[in-house]
């Protein structure tokens, strides 16, 4: 396999395509966990999560099983859930707040900073025997960003700020909804679908398919009459004033008005009801309040789908989502989702949120089932190898619009440098317009 | 989740109760296996629920929790228009389910609610995958004009993860 022509950019002709073994190899597959998860930063959860000294949640992450914990000194950890004596799990429970870690095997106990405290039977073992070299294994590098909690198995990885890059503009805009920060909402969806775990990230990202894949839930949507709502046509509301943007590092967005649709913080629509009006204004009137007129527009009245390479979604719409997930296969992604809401948020808001998350998203929602049938039946498909390629051209020679494939060739761009073996891309973003029309050729 | 022995049980659950209880849960998932959701829409008051919690927190109540599903009668209703369309692409074409649904018994009475459980055994069959839902109902029937409705029905997983389900694109 020739990786070095996986992706083909002409920019000439303006056209950017992929190659389609890349969602099925086992060998791409192996590559990834070694250059790319085993080298980026990597999501693990949110401080939220962490409220008391010993709260704890077990994560997998780049398929380690890890456990995210706040010690009895109030620092945040994250140690491998392996005992360092014969490896049983030392924590057992999905979630929960713990002193100490007691392997139901041998016994062994470590305290919540991780260190090994007990070994029954101590004086089998010599007098000098090195209890500190076996405290419980920690991730070569942790660290966060506004409470965002990443981890690296990358010694030399690059500091996270830096890592981040443009996509700490938009975590600013999400998490700054929140007056005395967000919190996660009790309840994740759990779910696996049957394929490559990009097709899911790429997705993510996509609003192109958005009018015909999910008419219905638009459809739903128009359902509702206000009494002085002005609906915005879905067609004009989707295309109008949008923007897909590469964030640098692979990280992308596309943000765009919302309209016809419902936002708690706080763009009213009239599925949320007359009752929530009064509300929805006040949270909005404090948003102006803080951030003045321009930027809480940007906050209330518009929506973004936002990727933080390579496997972490913000999607910043109908609620505030995170979502993260890693491949078990070639075919098979694994994926989690939970809710943040601001502490502040009124019972009344929280549920007209969590209503209003699962009515497009989710395994239940009237949406995200249709993406999952759309990205499962492009892998079933992938079994006609004689197709080969996926086409990711769309607003390659014009200036970015919502809809275009901007943000998702900047995914591919670093994928296949890093794929490569590079540390990130010489170039994640499309050429300069200018640049178009000279035989410029793919880096 | 049972609410039996909370004192405020009014009324005696005679057999011919439960066995009207039992016919009904059964004709229902006679009417969701043969996609007769148009009928299956009469169940229904109109304050009606439909609640399925997240697979990690079945105990979560909606409003307070992420769930898969949180629909009034509005979106029950919107959801069947959807699955009868031919843009419910998760769904087109339709999935075969076979329920089996059992232990049945009503868990308390409340003046004129009843309350009542089942475990279901729900098989997806589609795209040549047997997908299997496993978990149980939470009942609450409200008696208007003789006849039985559904106020509030609540699907709890007992799966960890939906894997490799991937949705609850059908009625669960």
């Amino acid at each position: 396999m020739d990786i070095g022509s996986l992706i083909v950019e002409d920019n000439e002709r303006g056209t950017f395509r992929v190659h389609r073994s890349v969602m099925t190899s086992e060998e791409i597959l192996a590559l990834e966990r070694e250059r790319i998860f085993d080298r980026c930063w990597l999501y693990i959860g949110h401080e939220s999560e962490l409220q008391k000294p010993g709260d704890y949640r077990r994560r997998d992450v780049a398929g380690r099983p890890l456990i995210f914990i706040r010690g009895k000194d109030g620092i945040v950890r994250v140690f491998h859930n392996s005992c360092t004596h014969w490896g049983a799990k030392v924590c057992r429970l999905d979630q929960g707040n713990a002193e100490t870690f007691q392997c139901f095997y041998h016994a062994w106990t470590f305290n919540n900073l991780g260190q090994l405290v007990g070994i029954p039977d101590a004086a089998a073992y010599p007098r000098d025997f090195d209890r500190a070299a076996l405290a419980l294994k920690t991730p070569p590098k942790l660290d966060n960003y506004r409470g965002l909690y990443f981890v690296s198995f990358n010694p030399g990885v690059e500091p996270l700020l830096d890592y981040l890059a443009g996509a700490r503009e938009y975590i600013d805009l999400i998490l700054d909804q929140a007056e005395t920060g967000m919190r996660v909402v009790a309840g994740t969806q759990l779910y696996t679908v049957r394929a490559n775990w990009k097709l899911l990230a790429t997705n993510s990202l996509d609003t192109y398919h958005a009018p015909p894949l999910h008419t219905t839930y638009f459809n739903y949507m128009a359902k509702f009459k206000g009494s002085d709502y002005e609906t915005e046509t879905r067609a004009s509301a989707l295309r109008a004033g949008g923007l897909g943007r590469s964030l640098g590092n692979g990280h992308g967005v596309g943000e765009s008005a919302m309209g016809g649709m419902a936002r708690p913080i706080a763009h009213w629509h009239p599925m949320f009801g007359d009752n929530a009006k009064a509300e929805i204004a006040r949270v909005r009137a404090r948003i102006v309040e803080r951030f003045g007129e321009e930027r809480a527009w940007r906050m209330c009245d518009t929506f973004r789908l936002f990727l933080i390479y390579p496997n972490f979604v913000f999607h910043d719409v109908m609620a505030i989502t995170i979502r993260y997930f890693e491949p078990v296969a070639p075919d098979a992604v694994r994926i989690t989702v939970y809710a943040l809401a601001p502490n502040e948020e009124s019972k009344e808001q929280l549920d007209l949120r969590l209503n209003n998350f699962v009515s497009f998203l989710g395994p239940g929602g009237f949406a995200h089932p249709d993406d999952l049938e759309a990205i499962e039946s492009c892998q079933d498909s992938f079994r006609s190898r004689e197709v080969e390629w996926s086409d990711f051209s769309r607003g390659l020679r014009r200036d970015p619009e919502l809809m275009d494939e901007l943000p998702i060739r900047a995914f591919w761009r670093q994928w296949h440098a890093q794929i490569m073996g590079h540390q990130k891309a010489a170039r994640v973003d499309d050429l300069p317009l200018a640049g178009n029309g000279r035989a410029l050729a793919a880096k | 989740m049972a609410n039996e022995g909370n004192g405020r049980t009014s009324g005696t659950i005679t057999p011919e109760l439960e066995r009207e209880v039992e016919r009904f849960i059964t004709m229902e998932a006679a009417l969701l296996d043969e996609w007769r959701l148009e009928e299956w829409l009469e169940l229904f008051t109109d304050d009606a629920r439909y609640w399925v919690p997240a697979t990690d927190l079945p105990e979560g109540r909606a409003g307070e929790t992420l769930g898969l599903i949180d629909d009034d009668i509005v979106r029950i209703r919107a959801r069947v228009e959807r699955l009868l369309s031919r843009h419910a692409h998760a769904e087109y074409p339709w999935s075969r389910t076979r329920r089996l649904v059992t232990n049945m018994r009503i868990t308390g009475l409340d003046g004129d609610e009843i309350r009542a459980s089942a475990s279901f055994l729900v098989y997806r069959i589609r795209n040549r995958h047997v997908d299997p839902y496993i978990g149980h109902y939470e009942y609450v029937f409200r008696r208007t004009g003789g006849e039985l409705k559904i106020r509030s029905r609540t699907a709890i997983l007992d799966l960890e993860v939906l894997d490799p389900n991937a949705t609850v694109s059908f009625i669960l």
